[in-house]
């Protein structure tokens, strides 16, 4: 079995064996292997099923182009990954991989059934063929398609790995550490300049990695690269980064890169994270990415055993492994030659050069004459044989495209393609570089960046090591004077589909193997009238696969531009966009997952409320205390009892989440009249009142009560949720409008820990508490505000309800509110003290017919809609959003207005949200006039109450209104929305 | 993710640390109510939207917290000044000699 394993070739250890199985099958193979060079050394080519017609399919490369040999990774529950290529797959003792896209298993798959029936399955087939009926699509179509179609199935655990990331800066980042890389690397370095080298592979060396013959300056290529690497890492400023891939290049050279810590470790660290993403802003990025091999496009190009040239040459000088023991080559470039060479070297058979060129070096010709391997010229593959691996190859000679001899038999056990060179400019595209075709290699390279960028080597479309070594050391700031033994890189041609003997209409020439898209489903696009290579793209999904057509692009392009019959420039090209390989979200996410997803923002006091069995809601970043259950209640229960215990008692609320603005300055109440509709300058030092907040289109933005402390010092309170756009509104236009005004605003949200205290026991409760500050009814009047102390702590006090009782808003330093709250809480014992929480809250404001801004306002609703044009002051001359109120639809009959609502049926506590009509019985579509905004059942009144917005809703009070729900229309009388102590007299209890 | 210079730390710091504020240049009339509907509303709702050269607000949120005014393309994303409030609109020249420097 270790036939395909050759003594003498390759990097990796012949002594350390190691096992591992795939589909359930245990073999033998060596530390430093892949997967996929692990199974060839073991003569296994099938790896997959294919995407849409379940053709067996073997692996096609050797890197992250890879478009077959797509395998599920399972290192246990919550370690599952599907879709992993096995050629970057690094090996461990006792690795576990299964196939993908089969059933009952990889050598029988019953879904290959598609592939018999492909001629009903041609390009755009799901977009022609379910499109009715409609409602079959969710039911019927799209499971019974996704069960049949597609890659691995997405993992059932939750992932168990933990991910990091760190940003980082550099002088100049490298992306890829082949040759051109290297010697811009140590270039780049030799001045101290901080430099990043990231490459993808576990080893750095690139294309050296598979040519170990070559000399660079004298020295054997891998000895130069291991001294070059020594170099490199005995320096300070240079960062190393194997394994790493740089899936994203952004603005102003900003760069993401994936570094893969333990997917190749046998032993897993429960401390070590998976994946570390660096962000890394660089002064210079120098592209050194290298280019892919592109297969051919011919009949069977996709059987098991057909794989590229460069992948054999990788799989022998790397891996030390055989891709077969008699090898075909089949080939329109120069390069193929080298591999055949290498592998005859090897003592693999090379069963015949197969050069679709009518003419071919010299040089080369000699040398395959010398090791007795026959090159056939102008001659094509015109079909290929076998079922789960190649046995096999026809070979016709051809001329214009058409073949003009009877195709003869030669057997093969694998057969390489090569087809030209396509220079990966993927992360130079990402960064908004222009590309420009070029004729004579048949692909695109880089033309103008867009960012300080500079690509080398073969990705730059400078092919040949001399030139690549050369043209990274000058990028690096380097001579680059290399010389190598290299010979010239060679030449070649690129080709559309080639010609095959059979009924064309038969036969599959793949151009896109991982999306099973062929040579005909392009040419079948743009006979159906797609012209833009953006629209054949996603008609055909050519290049959509998880490989972004790394192999397939140019061949669609160029089968694309023969079929219109314009130039491939005309034709364009795909857009590339990151990632360059497929990312794992852990990487994406790094640290924020789970309790870090997202901010909690915690009051001094939530963790009471959490040790007293708080229900908690989410109030923008905030959690709050919803209400407190006691004895198994449910929510109805526990408000009903706190709302009771509050109006008849007294009841003690966490606001501290509320938005706090301190306004300070000699302009603070000039700039205060500006930014609120309400009058301020006449309102005395010690005094509070309601302010409203309107945006400049008029609409209601923000509300709460504001204290003045001093002439020159208020204390605003804003909502919960309003706190950082109202103090970017009041910033904006401090700075940007009014700049003269003498002001500073300071957020001082989390410097205060708010208790609300609300109820008839409310005083009596605090006074003994508090010092510095009388009182009684006399001297702290209702909306007044005061400086004191309570329990020697200091306090802004303000005299303030959002219940409608008499209420108390008691401001400490944030660190004693718990303190504070406890001593309340015992303090308020012998009055039947109860905390409540913002459910409470919201029925008793709703009681009184307190708007919340967000809830009963949606950004259209202006203060005379809310009827509240009360809180403007109307001898202002201007404030924001004040123009606006006179603007003629502002002012136009037909707006809708908060009223309150009050059911027929006492019972029926109606949806927040539901749609109100004015008549029953409407046939759908109904004619809206609005909506309910709050509701809620009311223990005070001992039946349900609402507020809703509606066209012109006041002047309708006592009509009634209906509610249409799914199971019944409700009737409701339009009210008043202030439902319980409409006088306000409960504010005033002694 | 954008390097955006503010002209008052006069210090290029990363995107995440600005939040985006709209057109600049908008001023807001001195007296409002003498405005008719329809120029009012010319100041509240209308904006340019140009493709190529803008003239926007950048505020230093999680910075200096200061607005500012910037200059920059928005097909290529690329700033060509900022400046600070109260500052003129750049001239064509001002601009190009700063893309210059830019490039430099």
């Amino acid at each position: 079995m270790t036939g395909f394993r050759k003594t003498g070739c390759g990097r990796i250890a012949e002594a350390q064996v190691i096992h591992f199985t795939f589909d359930g099958k245990k073999y033998e193979g060596r530390k430093g292997d892949t997967l996929a060079s692990a199974l060839l050394a073991n003569g296994v080519h099938l790896m997959g099923r294919s995407f849409k017609y379940h053709r067996p399919r073997g692996v096609m490369g050797a890197g992250s182009e890879e478009a077959n040999a797509l395998v599920t990774f399972d290192r246990g529950p919550g370690r599952v990954t599907p879709n992993v290529r096995a050629t970057t797959l690094e090996l461990f003792d006792g690795l576990v991989a299964r196939s993908q896209n089969n059933w009952p298993n990889l050598k029988f798959d019953f879904g290959a059934i598609n592939d018999v029936f492909s001629m009903m399955f041609p390009a755009g087939f799901y977009n022609k063929t379910f499109m009715w009926p409609k409602s079959f699509w969710d039911k019927v179509y799209e499971p019974v398609i996704r069960k049949l179609a597609g890659l691995g199935p997405a993992p059932t655990a939750a992932d168990v790995d933990h991910y990091a990331n760190i940003y980082r800066h550099c002088d100049v980042l490298v992306a890829g550490a082949g040759p051109a890389g290297i010697a811009a690397a140590l270039a780049a370095s030799e001045t101290g300049n901080r430099v990043i080298v990231a490459d993808e592979q576990n080893e750095l060396g690139g294309s050296l990695l598979c040519t170990p013959g070559t000399i660079i300056d004298g020295q054997p290529a891998w000895q130069w690269l291991k001294e070059s690497i020594e170099i490199l890492k005995s320096r300070q400023n240079v960062t190393l980064l194997p394994r790493t891939t740089v899936i994203g290049y952004y603005h102003d050279n900003y760069l993401g890169l994936v570094e893969r810590l333990t997917d190749h470790e046998k032993n897993l660290n429960p401390d070590k994270p998976r994946e570390r993403m660096h962000r890394v802003r660089a002064g210079k990025v120098i592209l050194a990415t290298g280019s892919i091999e592109r297969p051919l496009v011919f009949a069977g190009n996709d059987r098991p055993g057909v794989m590229l040239a460069s992948a054999a040459q990788i799989y022998l000088n790397r891996y030390g492994v055989a891709v077969g023991n008699n090898v075909a080559v089949f080939t329109s470039h120069d390069s193929a030659y080298e591999v055949a060479f290498d592998l005859s070297d090897a003592g693999v058979n090379v069963a015949s050069i197969i050069d679709v060129r009518p003419t071919v070096s010299e040089v080369l010709l000699e040398q395959a004459r010398k090791r007795a391997i026959t090159v056939q010229s102008r001659a094509v593959v015109c079909r290929t044989q076998g079922r789960l691996k190649i046995t096999g190859v026809h070979i016709a000679q051809m001329q214009d495209q058409n073949i003009i001899t009877r195709p003869t038999h030669i057997a093969c056990d694998c057969l390489l393609m090569a087809g030209g060179w396509t220079p990966s400019v993927h992360l130079f595209s990402h960064s908004k570089g222009s590309l420009k075709w070029h004729d004579d290699i048949g692909a695109s390279v880089p033309d103008l960046p867009n960012e300080n960028a500079v690509s080398v080597g073969a990705c730059n479309g400078t092919f040949g090591l001399t030139a690549g070594l050369d043209e990274g050391a000058i990028a690096g700031g380097g001579q680059g004077k290399f010389s190598t033994s290299a010979t010239e890189f060679g030449r070649g041609q690129t080709w559309q589909a080639l010609p095959t003997d059979r009924d064309p209409s038969k036969i599959k020439a793949f151009v896109d193997f991982q999306n099973d898209v062929t040579e005909k489903d392009i040419n079948l696009a743009i006979r159906e009238g797609f012209k833009s290579i953006e629209h054949v793209k996603r008609y055909t999904t050519t290049g959509m696969a998880t490989d972004q057509g790394k192999t397939s692009n140019l061949n669609a392009v160029q089968i694309a531009s023969k079929a219109i019959q314009a130039p491939v420039q005309q034709v364009g090209l795909t857009t590339f966009r990151p990632p360059y390989t497929p990312t794992s979200f852990g990487a994406l996410v790094g640290y924020r997952a789970g309790d870090m997803f997202e901010v909690t923002r915690k009051t001094s006091i939530d963790g009471w409320a959490e040790e007293n069995g708080a229900v908690f809601e989410p109030v923008s970043l905030w959690r709050r205390a919803r209400y407190f259950p006691q004895g198994g209640e449910d929510m109805h229960a526990a408000v009903t009892r706190e709302c009771e215990a509050t109006r008849k008692g007294v009841g003690i609320f966490d606001a501290s989440t509320l938005g706090k603005i301190e306004i300070v300055g000699p302009d603070a109440a000039k700039f205060m009249n500006l930014m609120y509709t309400n009058p301020w300058t006449m309102l005395a030092a010690g005094r509070c009142r309601y302010g409203l907040m309107l945006g400049e289109d008029g609409y209601i933005m923000d509300d709460g009560v504001i204290g003045r402390l001093a002439d020159d010092r208020f204390h605003v309170t804003t909502t919960t949720g309003g706190a950082p756009r109202v103090l970017r509104m009041m910033e904006d236009y401090l700075q940007t409008e009014w700049p003269e005004l003498d002001v500073w605003l300071t957020s001082t949200t989390e410097q205060w820990a708010v208790i609300a205290l609300n109820g008839p026991h409310a005083r009596k409760l605090l006074e003994p508490l508090v010092d510095g500050i009388e009182l009684s009814p006399e001297s702290f009047p209702h909306m007044a505000v005061r400086e004191g102390t309570i329990l020697g702590v200091e306090t802004r006090l303000f005299r303030v309800s959002f219940s409608g009782e008499l209420g108390f808003e008691i401001n400490v330093p944030a660190h004693y509110g718990r303190d504070l709250w406890e001593a309340l809480i015992k303090a308020g014992e012998g009055y039947g003290i109860t905390p409540y929480g913002t459910e409470t809250m919201h029925v008793l404001r709703a009681e009184k017919g307190f708007i919340i801004v967000g809830q009963d306002t949606d950004g259209t609703i202006t203060p005379d809609d809310a009827g509240m044009s009360w809180a403007i002051g109307k001898k202002k001359l201007d404030f924001v959003g004040k123009r606006s109120l006179d603007r003629a639809d502002i002012k136009a009959s037909g707006r809708k207005q908060l009223v309150g609502l009050l059911t027929d049926d006492p019972d029926i506590v109606l949806e927040e949200g539901a749609h109100i009509v004015a008549t029953s019985g409407q046939s759908v579509p109904m004619t809206m006039i609005g909506h309910v905004t709050s509701s809620y059942w009311s223990a005070a009144l001992n039946r349900s109450i609402a507020m809703a917005v509606i066209k012109d809703g006041r002047a309708l009070t006592g009509k009634s209104i209906y509610i249409p729900m799914p199971k019944k229309t409700h009737e409701a009388k339009i009210c008043s929305a202030v439902f319980y102590d409409p006088k306000g007299e409960r504010l005033n209890v002694v | 993710m954008l390097l955006i210079r503010c002209p008052y730390c006069e210090e290029d710091r990363p995107e995440v640390e600005f939040s985006y504020a709209g057109e600049a240049h908008i001023v807001r009339p001195v007296d409002p109510s003498l405005m008719d509907d329809a120029a009012w509303a010319e100041y509240l709702f209308v904006r340019d939207n140009a493709r190529g050269r803008h003239y926007e607000r950048w505020y230093h949120i999680y910075g200096c917290a200061r607005f500012f005014n910037a200059v920059r393309d928005t097909v290529s994303d690329k700033f060509s000044m900022t400046y600070k409030m109260g500052q003129p609109r750049p001239t064509d020249a001002e601009i190009t000699e700063a893309n210059n420097d830019g490039l430099s």
